[in-house]
């Protein structure tokens, strides 16, 4: 057992379960009504939402994996940062539409949206249900993180003592979550983003400074695996398949749950494209922590008997930890995997609270209790998402890992093919209601096909165009078939007359804003 | 300019990244290093940093 990191792990921790109950009296409101619970208000300025979208997107899972896929595979594990310095144009241009017409109508979700936009339950429906069955494999996923940790610290009891350690870590996640809201993971993560640059800076300045620099480093590194492997004349191999994923992945990052939620809860438009200029200072963090992978490679921990027993156990995920046990003190190390474990804490409590906000305003509300109360709501909102956290923690416990990392890649291709009726719809109401529904289910149909014929292992499909394979992102060769699918299907649906159902909203509603 | 015009603009102007990074074959080489680090790397770290420019820009005049 690693008693100094250890030590440092659990003051730490208290510190943020203090926090997170705390926040309960941050800007004090009735935690009672839904707007408050699973939106605090509305009332986040530029920083605090700063630093929840921050909290939203730079998970555990992510300094954990990014840095493993560039220890274990190189270059293509760098598609994270084109994929995150993508996401800000896009989001500030479409995503205030979003918030402005959420203001005014008091949505709570995307498909809150959606139900107004088109008059449509089934429609709503099938948004919140994508977008429940894309988050929960997430929150699974952030376990891992705390899980790897965990480990780290020399934990390795088997049975109910082996997961003991994460059972404490999720009951304290849950009940924080439970009394204090969205605000608790929107305190949480100014100390968590604190820790993080704090061992990012020193990770990035002591750790090249044991190894001989940042061109040793690189050095050290297989010529194969520095950069792409550049393309055949028969097929465009990583070229293609690094810029669909990227470009994939940013279109569909926003259409996730906890990232709608980080976004409707901002005090207004402004703050939103404040924030889309702001948070690339994460993005510059995303590479730094890449870069961690190339200096596990060049310190060698692979290689190191003592890390020998994780490596087998954790694989490339255990690049990043063994890298801070290898070149930092132990408390410091401690401090490490405190950030990276509390960095699990922030998204798997917002993505929890979002999938409970989905459940309740969209199926609860809709189908179970039409006319519940507000506070019914938020009630019904906190139950839920202790039935979410369980089911993440479940996952976990009993069924192998891999199937967490498939369903989360699966998640991808999933949420995208809501982009048509939620992007789409904050431009225009041409697209009909039923179209968006079918183009939607030959999207998820294609995309979870493409992956399976991978065996569910990756999310790049082969697609041959004549003589050349074009490898690319499932997510993103199966969207526009979706949206094809939805155009063809709304000129016939119009021609036959089909109707479309009342508008909620009118065009001034996307530009509306709090003075 | 009009702020519709403006917009229109700053719509171009937010599309240069995605070719920037987009077109992989650009950029995927060694050489120039920088500070020992390979082209491909800091190529891609100096557009997060144009990109965050751009949303600036497109911010402070009130796009």
């Amino acid at each position: 057992m690693n008693w100094s990191a250890l030590i440092v792990f659990i003051l730490l921790f208290t510190l943020v379960t203090v926090v997170g109950f705390v926040a309960a009296r941050w800007r004090r409101a009735d935690l009672n009504h839904l707007n408050e619970w699973g939106l605090a208000g509305r009332r986040f300025g530029t920083m605090v939402t700063w630093f929840l979208l921050g909290g939203d997107l730079y998970t555990a899972y992510t300094f954990i994996a990014v840095p493993a896929l560039v220890f274990g595979a190189g270059a293509i594990g760098f598609f994270a940062v084109p994929y995150t310095l993508m996401v800000y144009p896009f989001v500030y241009v479409v995503f205030p539409r979003l918030w402005s017409v959420s203001h005014k109508h008091g949505y709570v979700t995307a498909s809150d949206f959606v139900r107004g936009r088109y008059d449509s339950g089934l429609l709503a429906l099938v948004v919140a249900i994508t977008g429940i069955l894309a988050t929960m494999p997430y929150i699974a996923l952030q376990l891992v993180g705390i899980q790897v940790v965990i480990a780290a610290m020399g934990f390795t009891g088997t049975g109910v003592v082996g997961d003991l350690p994460l059972i404490i870590a999720f009951v304290i996640l849950a009940a924080f979550t439970y009394t204090s809201g969205l605000r608790a993971p929107a305190l949480i993560a100014i100390v968590k983003d604190l820790l993080i640059y704090i061992v990012i800076i020193a990770a990035v300045i002591v750790i090249p400074m044991q190894l001989g620099g940042y061109a040793h480093i690189f050095a050290a590194i297989p010529a194969d695996k520095l950069l792409l492997k550049p393309p055949s004349s028969a097929n465009l191999g990583t070229y293609s398949a690094y810029a669909t994923l990227a470009l994939g992945s940013a279109l569909a990052l926003f259409l996730y749950p906890h990232c709608v939620n980080g976004v409707l809860s901002a005090s207004s438009r402004k703050v939103i494209k404040r924030n889309m200029s702001l948070l690339p200072a994460y993005s510059l963090v995303l590479a730094l922590i890449a870069f961690l992978g190339y200096m596990a490679v060049a310190a060698g921990v692979q290689h190191d008997p003592a890390y020998a027993g994780w490596f087998k156990q954790y694989g490339p995920n255990f690049a990043v930890p063994a890298l801070l046990l290898h070149s930092f003190p132990a408390w410091f190390a401690g401090v490490g995997f405190a950030a990276i474990a509390i960095g699990a804490l922030v998204p798997a409590a917002i993505m929890s609270i979002a999938s409970s906000n989905l459940f309740t305003r969209n199926i609860y509300k809709e189908y179970l209790k039409p006319g519940a109360t507000p506070a019914q709501e938020a009630r019904m909102a906190k139950f839920m998402s202790l039935i979410v956290k369980l089911g993440a923690l479940a996952f976990i416990l009993f069924l192998p890992g891999k199937y967490a990392i498939q369903l989360q890649l699966l998640g991808g291709v999933w949420i995208i093919q809501t982009l048509p009726t939620v992007v789409i719809g904050l431009y225009t109401r041409w697209l009909h209601r039923w179209a968006l529904v079918l183009g939607w289910l030959a999207g998820m149909l294609l995309g979870t096909g493409m992956v399976a014929t991978q065996h569910f292992k990756s999310s790049i499909y082969p697609l041959h165009v004549g003589d050349l394979t074009v490898p690319g992102y499932a997510a993103l060769y199966s969207l526009p078939v979706n949206i094809g699918i939805a155009i063809i299907l709304t000129l016939v649906l119009r021609a036959l007359k089909t109707p479309a159902g009342v508008d909620q909203t009118v065009s001034a509603d996307y530009e509306h804003d709090t003075p | 300019m009009t702020r519709v015009k403006r917009a229109c603009w700053y719509v171009v102007l937010f599309v240069v990244p995605y070719g920037g990074v987009l077109w992989v074959a650009l950029y995927n080489r060694m050489e120039p290093a920088l500070f020992g680090i390979p082209f491909f790397y800091w190529y891609q770290f100096a557009w997060i940093i144009v990109t965050a420019i751009i949303t600036a820009a497109a911010y402070f005049n009130k796009v």
